[in-house]
């Protein structure tokens, strides 16, 4: 065997193993009732798990690592997370609710959050809500996961694209090239060269050329129901918090005298007025990104709940032929969602570069 | 109300990719991209503007083509109306020259004829007198054959001279 295949048959069993870690132990027929709410939730919302196929304990899953910088790295499986020992607590309404503690980590999980638990090896609760240190949670879950994919996908893309350049020059584009380019110019001539005018937009196109198909590729990632797509990264608050900083950034430090005089000492407004004008002013600079922030996020989250809500209709009624309603209606959304997609990548890179452009304006009155 | 909580470790972790992405692409794809696609559209500008250019010499070039060749055409004209005055001319020339000759040449004909005519009729008039001559010898030898003719003769002269 050469070194080839050793490493081949290295690499299947780890994925073999980190692939199929289903337990189909726990067969015992405990009929639950359908809780809509509780699974869209859990499907929009991130994990320390990819579930391929399956759920709750017969799930076949990714089981992602932690990381936790908790007195130093600690990084470990989070299948031991998973699969650990299930406790009894008490919720706000005094209904017996569960989480599963990790006793040979120190830690335990309760709606995807990671706790420290205590000297007993137990959660502290109040009010239905653990009390129990968290420490900084750095793991690799399936939203990070999500990210690398798309950002890999996208550097592939992208890269592809450019070497067709390199090999071919100047000349009409082919294949990938030929798809890629049309969405670059037209970010380059209708999102930067409209807004910001010609003498500037050299300097934000790679700005916002990047935000436009980093928020592009993940949108449309996450309208793939299987395994590497599915993620809401884009419906995820922290991930377009982070985008929304940095178009904050990009307007505040590109910002020119003329921006900050409107915000301080705006043109023609009388003193005693600029008491009041000044703080509403300030709150402006902060309410563009974070407008941007919501946006993106309530548009591709509430996109996902529409799918899952329709697709549930069928578990609900607990009849396979309300299939026949629900998924040409989730049919109907996903397309809808894929210009949605679309749609929101240009609006965020369109107001980012009308931001951008307030901020470098020149005087002209 | 976990959706809306960002969560910090994806905070980060969006922060490190987001900042990684963003110089990968603007150095390796951007950058060369938007470079291949300006070059390639400002090619296109300058192989338009050329086209422009050279149809607009192009329509000068037949204009002034026009021109030459009108030029032409009128210096032809003009070369064939000289040279049709010309021949003109020159027929005209020759046939002058050829009347005087021809005149010169009939002068000098009736002046040979007139002098051979005289010579000739010089000559006739010698003859003729030397025949007369010769006949009146003949006559007078007849007359004065005998002696009464002789005596006749004197008589008749005599008569005559008395007449006078």
């Amino acid at each position: 065997m050469n070194l080839r295949n050793v490493v081949k048959s290295i690499v299947l069993t780890c994925l073999t193993v980190l692939t199929f870690n289903s337990t189909f132990a726990n067969k015992e027929e405990k009929k639950e009732k359908f809780n809509v709410g509780e699974m869209i939730m859990h499907h929009i919302g991130d994990a320390h798990e990819w579930q391929i196929m399956g759920g709750h304990e017969n799930s076949v899953s990714i089981y992602l690592p932690v990381i936790l910088m908790d007195g130093g790295l600690k990084i470990f499986n989070s299948k031991s997370l998973y699969h650990g020992k299930v406790m009894p607590a008490i919720d706000e309404a005094g209904k017996e609710i569960h989480y599963i503690a990790d006793e040979t980590n120190g830690y335990a999980m309760f709606h995807e959050k990671i706790y420290k638990l205590n000297a007993n090896g137990e959660l502290d609760f109040h009010h239905g809500h653990p009390t129990n240190a968290k420490p900084l949670d750095l793991s690799i879950t399936k939203n990070t996961m999500s990210l690398l994919i798309g950002a890999t996908l996208l550097i592939l893309v992208m890269l592809t694209v450019a070497k067709y350049y390199k090999k071919n020059g100047s000349v009409a584009p082919k294949g990938l090239a030929k798809f890629i380019e049309p969405l670059i110019v037209f970010v380059r001539d209708e999102v930067a060269l409209a807004n910001i005018g010609e003498h500037k937009y050299k300097r934000f196109t790679p700005f916002l050329l990047t935000i436009f198909f980093f928020i592009l590729i993940n949108n449309i990632l996450g309208l793939i129901p299987v395994f590497p797509g599915g993620a809401n990264l884009t419906g995820n608050i922290a991930v377009t918090l982070v985008l929304a900083v940095a178009s904050l950034f990009a307007t505040v430090f590109s910002g020119n005298k003329n921006y900050w005089k409107h915000i301080f000492a705006t043109p023609g407004v009388p003193v005693p007025l600029l008491i009041i004008m000044i703080p509403i002013e300030i709150v402006g600079i902060f309410t563009k990104p974070f407008a941007l922030m919501v946006r993106l996020f309530a548009n591709m989250t509430a996109g996902h709940i529409i799918i899952l809500a329709l697709i549930s209709i069928i578990f609900i009624n607990e009849n396979w032929t309300w299939g026949f309603l629900s998924v040409p209606m989730a049919l109907f959304i996903s397309v809808l969602e894929i210009l949605v997609a679309f749609l929101q990548a240009y609006l965020f890179a369109m107001l980012t570069s009308l931001f951008i452009s307030a901020a470098v304006e020149e005087h002209h009155h | 109300m976990g959706i809306v909580t960002p969560d910090l470790g994806l905070i980060f972790w969006t922060s490190i990719v987001f900042i990684c992405l963003l110089f990968i692409l603007t150095k390796f794809v951007w950058k060369p991209v938007l470079g291949a696609v300006n070059k390639r559209e400002q090619n296109i500008t300058e192989a338009l503007e050329l086209a422009e250019k050279t149809k607009k010499e192009m329509i000068a070039l037949q204009a002034s083509n026009e021109n030459l060749l009108k030029e032409a055409r009128a210096e032809r004209d003009n070369i064939l109306k000289d040279a049709k005055e010309i021949s003109v001319r020159l027929v005209e020339d020759a046939k002058n020259a050829a009347k005087v000759e021809a005149e010169k040449v009939m002068t000098s004909a009736r002046e040979t004829i007139n002098s051979e005519k005289a010579s000739a009729i010089a000559e006739l008039k010698n003859q003729v007198a030397v025949l007369s001559i010769e006949i009146a010898e003949k006559v007078v030898r007849g007359e004065l054959s005998s002696d009464s003719k002789q005596k006749d003769l004197a008589e008749k002269l005599a008569g005559d001279i008395n007449l006078n």
